[in-house]
């Protein structure tokens, strides 16, 4: 009886979205009198980061600080249709459509401080800390307060814009079978160490090196923990979450979470991350979605690693200790580095 | 059946409101006082995202009869900051990115609270017993672990 070390690899290609029947976000923006802007989404942020993300494509397209952007999500019955906080798409729909509707919201703002300071709006650009001034010109400036004020009180216009991004239904070549299922890919690759217990089956995750290519971090400390935690849920898909242990047997399924498996703070592992951006050409500033990527990689490269570590090659989820054990019985014995 | 009246202390200040008969102290706190900050997640005992000081213990408060806290002191996660001023474990949490859902971090904050009191200096392990019974589900929990042994270290350099 011994405890075996295994190293496991697994890597992949993850499409951005989802195409069925095309995959649509909206977004508003408008300003309000004091020459702050709202974004209006209906796709929620359950914890993945979109209201920072948003804020800052928001800020970033209209040209104004990031204090002055609020980002209004989770309302259907008020906001503009979306399809959803799903298939890692929020940072490239929803971003997208944020960009659209941030132009044309700052072309609008452009146009009232024209008026105002007399100049054509094509020789007005934005400082980014609230104002408005002419190209080289800084000395001739309006801050966006002071615009949003005019137009809504002198000009009777209003600062806002509408955004939609739509990956469009690809549909399928019928002599070729030649689909563009998806505009966009994330790539990930992970190593991950493990130890197998050729007694109890148990198998401990010992430490995961990963890269992972996002386009573009826009948000380098959001990444890094979506990366971190989401890597951990799959080790607990990996190793540990099922409510059905015994399909199609219905019986002995968890009850709660006393019997539904995951694991706790005493199990994690190191995980050490290599952020990689390749900008993507229809990505809003680059950024595809770091999302489920994080979670997917994790499962092949543990059944991988479980099999270098014993020589049991388990097809299906979880890998349990007693899906373990049965196997090393089925080879008569642990076969370190898959030797038969 | 009548409802109970029940007096205790509340984030260091007196509290009093009418209990249902065999209410639990979660569904007390939030609907008969008003503290939201105790979440509700498995409601029998097992997540941990209902955590509550009483006298200084961690407590679950879904499995926690509302009248056993008569007289005594309730400590919640609304209460751990001053106005606007962050507790030193909410400040490190933000500072360590602990939350990402944010639905656990009541009752991490909770529990942490507890280990603290006690031990001000803490090791990893200590804290990852501390908050061994409550469950996250987006962090990978290391996030969490380092927040409070920032907390700690923060804590000992105020002192």
């Amino acid at each position: 009886m011994a405890v075996h070390k295994g190293r496991g690899f697994a890597c992949i290609n993850y499409p951005i979205g989802m195409n069925l029947g095309g995959d649509p976000s909206q977004a508003l923006v408008h300003s309000t009198p004091d020459g702050k802007f709202k974004v209006t989404l209906s796709s929620i942020d359950l914890g993945q980061g979109i209201k920072s993300v948003g804020r800052q494509i928001a800020a970033e397209t209209l040209g104004i600080p990031i204090e002055d952007v609020y980002v209004d999500t989770a309302d259907s019955d008020t906001g503009p249709h979306d399809m959803g906080s799903f298939a890692s798409r929020g940072t490239h729909r929803m971003g997208n459509a944020i960009i659209r509707a941030a132009s044309e919201a700052r072309a609008q703002m452009l146009e009232a401080a024209a008026e105002k300071l007399e100049v054509d709006a094509s020789d007005l650009t934005t400082d980014g800390k609230g104002n408005i001034h002419v190209k080289n010109v800084p000395s001739r400036s309006i801050t966006v307060e002071e615009t949003a004020q005019a137009a809504q009180f002198e000009q009777g216009r209003t600062l806002a814009g509408r955004g939609i991004f739509l990956v469009p239904l690809s549909g399928v070549d019928a002599d070729t079978g030649e689909m563009t299922p998806v505009s966009c890919f994330a790539h990930a690759a992970l190593i991950i160490d493990v130890e197998v217990d050729d007694e109890t089956g148990e198998v401990e995750v010992l430490q995961i090196n990963s890269a992972y290519e996002v386009g573009r971090a826009l948000n380098p400390k959001l990444v890094e923990q979506q990366l971190i935690g989401g890597a951990w849920m799959g080790v607990s898909h990996a190793l540990y979450e099922t409510t059905e242990p015994y399909y199609p047997d219905r019986s002995h399924g968890p009850q709660d979470f006393n019997t539904y498996l995951m694991p706790g703070p005493g199990e994690i592992a190191p995980h050490h991350i290599s952020i990689l951006e390749r900008p993507a050409p229809d990505a809003p500033f680059g950024g595809k979605g770091p999302g489920e990527m994080c979670a997917n990689p994790v499962l092949p490269a543990v059944a991988n690693a479980v099999y270098n570590a014993v020589g049991v090659r388990c097809d299906s989820l979880p890998i349990t200790p007693e899906k373990v054990l049965r196997g090393i019985r089925a080879n008569g014995g642990a076969r370190p580095g898959g030797r038969a | 059946m009548s409802k109970t009246p029940v007096t205790f202390r509340l984030n260091g200040e007196d509290a009093a409101a009418f209990a249902d008969p065999g209410s639990n102290l979660l569904d007390f706190l939030r609907r008969a006082v008003g503290d939201l900050s105790p979440k509700y997640g498995c409601g029998q005992g097992t997540c941990g995202a209902c955590t509550v000081l009483i006298d200084g213990e961690p407590h679950l408060s879904c499995i926690t009869l509302a009248e056993t806290v008569t007289g005594r002191e309730v400590r919640t996660a609304g209460g751990l900051a001053n106005g606007p001023i962050l507790d030193r474990l909410q400040e490190a949490f933000i500072d360590k990115f602990a939350a990402q859902c944010g639905y656990c971090t009541p009752g991490m904050l909770m529990a942490a609270t507890a280990l603290l009191d006690k031990n001000a200096n803490p090791s990893r392990q200590d804290v990852i017993d501390a908050i061994g019974g409550n469950i996250c589900r987006c962090t990978g929990y290391e996030p969490i672990v380092d927040a409070i042994l920032e907390a700690s270290r923060n804590t000992r350099g105020a002192a």
